[in-house]
């Protein structure tokens, strides 16, 4: 089957179009980037509603939404459990109980918190290992927009620069390294939120005639039930045995793995999106941002996980070919999105669409690049190479370490091209450390007796826990390598979500255990006047200053834990 | 910040909004075009929506309320 697109002139100037905005707007930030804290906080001026819509879009890279997609032809409806309570009772939780810290304690970053909260070490622990982090995942998004770029948008470019051979992967790769590149220096996080929000309603309006003509065609919500298996219809029904649903994972797995150590672990300690709400012009809009970004977030699915449930109804009904894995005779999965979109779009809306994935990705990188910025700067840069130098230094420093985050950003996504199995492992070992996070960060905000070296330590246990749990294991059908199984083979899962989930268990409860033994062998070195503002005992409770009730937070929670719940009754 | 996020966003989704709809309307009829979008002639819908999506944008924007204020 033809897996390239012919895009029109007008699709082209579409795509066009939508360039000279990204860099328009970075252009037109310029002159307000005066200040470190204008360029790495986005000032703290950000109304709640960008901050939100932000907030979300930052996760939803193209990466997030073409393996969305995927696990949507995968898992079916189990995949919302990522979208609702994979997502939003840790939003609420955010919202409501540890904004409150992040943002009165004045921090500039995750890092920062810990830092204030803990020790030194805490901090230089989760700064460089987040560094790192972001820096790759920015490559990969870098890698995977040229990848496809390449495959959709065929140009024939065969340069030779100076001896060095220039193809269309290494063209697009330079292109969107360059668009970021541009728009993170003129406008620093205020540029990469801004284009957040643009890409958020880019992916609604341009994916929402896609999802609209697939389910005319294969016949609404009945047409998609008649062509799927049972347990792909319903996201609790079937998870009394991991056995008996497509994720492999029972509904105890489901709600401690994902529901509660990732979720939290992800949407509450993650810089990439707390960073968003901490730009927040307010208190109050600080708390009101994940819970606006929650209210979107739970209609994603109908988005990004249909489409994957519609492309593989098709497919079985024998009406639309999912091109195969290179080499096997496995579906590829990954590819549902281009497929739909070249199946449906005439030229005009597929240029929207196609704007839309490119934006997507490019976020990806740009959200990465952000945080990097941040995180390098205040918490490496000033906290160990030059402390005590003026702001318009830090400043300089700033737009240098976006230059050269992009750099190494594109140094990953070649290493990401070469050697595929190197950026699987990293990607392991990410999971690895940020698995206890949550541990460190739950102990810390609400018992002020917890010690900076039971934080530490707890942490690093909690690391080595998880990678001890992911070596020992492995999913079924997995061979001994990346998948696990490589200290000795104790526990077979029924699949690689259990295995994940279960290895976010096990490194959750020891780092919360031996962070709870350590404190109380350690001496608390913080006094509770220090402490004030960071812990939930020691600080007066927030008032919050919007005029009506219905603008309260805590009235916003309340409607989206609602909202929640009526739509998992829904979708049993 | 000083710049305000829905102007651009309105400007953008006004601009998408008038070439897809100027495009639904040029290919009104063209059905080997609009085969593959099951015969919705999804250009037009798609264009009056951003069209629609973009001026709300531009019209709650600071550049609208500015002019109020002054009138």
């Amino acid at each position: 089957m033809q897996t390239t697109f012919s895009l029109g002139t007008i699709d082209w100037a579409i795509i066009l179009i939508y360039f000279i905005f990204v860099l328009g707007i970075g252009w037109a930030l310029k002159r307000y980037m005066k200040d470190s804290k204008a360029f790495l906080e986005a000032g703290r001026s950000l109304p709640a509603w960008v901050t939100g819509l932000a907030f979300i879009s930052a996760n939803l890279g193209a990466i997030e939404m073409i393996g969305m997609a995927a696990s949507g032809a995968k898992y079916g409806m189990m995949t919302v459990h990522f979208y609702f309570i994979g997502a939003i009772p840790a939003m609420i939780f955010l919202a409501i109980f540890m904004m409150p810290f992040y943002y009165g304690s004045k921090a500039r970053s995750v890092p920062e918190y810990l830092k204030m909260r803990f020790d030194e070490k805490t901090r230089g622990f989760n700064a460089f290992a987040f560094a790192i982090m972001t820096v790759f995942s920015s490559g990969i998004s870098m890698y995977a927009l040229a990848l496809l770029a390449q495959v959709i948008m065929p140009l024939q470019i065969d340069w030779n620069i100076m001896g060095i051979h220039i193809g269309e992967f290494d063209f697009y790769l330079m292109v969107s390294a360059v668009i970021v590149l541009v728009y993170m220096v003129l406008g620093g996080l205020t540029s990469a939120i801004y284009n957040e929000v643009l890409q958020f309603f880019l992916i609604v309006i341009g994916f929402a005639p896609l999802v609209f003509i697939g389910l005319k065609e294969i016949g609404g919500w009945e047409g998609i039930k008649a062509n799927l298996p049972e347990n792909m219809m319903h996201s609790w029904k079937f998870t009394g045995s991991a056995g008996a649903n497509p994720l492999g994972v029972e509904w105890f797995g489901v709600v401690m793995g994902l529901g509660f150590v990732l979720s939290f672990g992800y949407w509450t300690t993650n810089f990439l999106v707390v960073q968003r709400a901490m730009a927040a012009g307010s208190m109050s809009a600080a708390r009101k941002t994940p819970l606006i970004g929650a209210l979107p977030k739970m209609f994603l699915p109908a988005l990004v996980v249909i489409p994957g449930m519609i492309a593989l109804a098709l497919s079985n009904m024998g009406e639309l070919d999912i091109p195969l894995k290179a080499g096997t005779t496995i579906q590829d999965f990954d590819k549902v999105i281009p497929v739909l979109l070249m199946r449906y779009m005439p030229m005009g809306v597929l240029g929207v669409g196609i704007t839309a994935l490119m934006a997507s990705f490019m976020s990806g990188m740009a959200g990465n690049v952000s945080a990097f910025n941040t995180v390098f700067t205040f918490d490496i840069y000033q906290a160990y190479i030059r402390p005590d130098k003026s702001d318009k230094h830090y400043l300089k420093v700033g737009r240098w370490t976006t230059v050269v985050g992009v750099l190494a950003s594109i140094m990953t996504a070649y290493v990401a091209k070469s050697f595929n199995n190197v950026m699987d492992f990293l990607q392991l070992i990410f999971a690895f450390v940020n698995a206890p996070l949550f541990a460190a960060f739950l102990l810390g905000m609400f018992w002020k007796r917890t010690t900076g070296h039971a934080a530490f330590w707890g942490l690093i246990g909690g690391t080595i826990s998880a990678a001890l749990h992911h070596g020992f294991t492995l999913p079924s059908g997995g061979s001994v390598g990346i998948k696990g199984g490589f200290f000795g083979l104790l526990h077979t899962y029924p699949s690689e979500m259990a295995q994940n989930f279960w290895t976010a268990i096990y490194a959750f409860s020891t780092a919360l255990i031996l962070t709870l033994l350590i404190t109380l062998l350690t001496k608390k070195l913080k006094t509770d006047d220090e402490l004030k503002g960071l812990v939930y005992s020691l600080t007066p409770k927030t008032k919050d200053d919007s005029k009506y009730w219905y603008q309260k937070p805590e009235f916003l929670a309340i409607v989206v834990g609602a909202i929640a719940i009526v739509l998992s009754i829904i979708f049993w | 910040m000083g710049l305000d996020i829905k102007i651009p966003i309105g400007l953008m989704f006004t601009i998408f909004g008038l070439i897809l709809t100027i495009l639904g309307l040029v290919t009104k009829g063209d059905t080997a075009m609009y085969e593959q979008s099951l015969g919705y002639n999804i250009n037009l819908l798609s264009g009056l929506i951003m069209l629609v999506f973009g001026c709300f944008m531009l019209f709650t924007s600071r550049l609208f309320k500015k002019k109020k204020e002054k009138k």
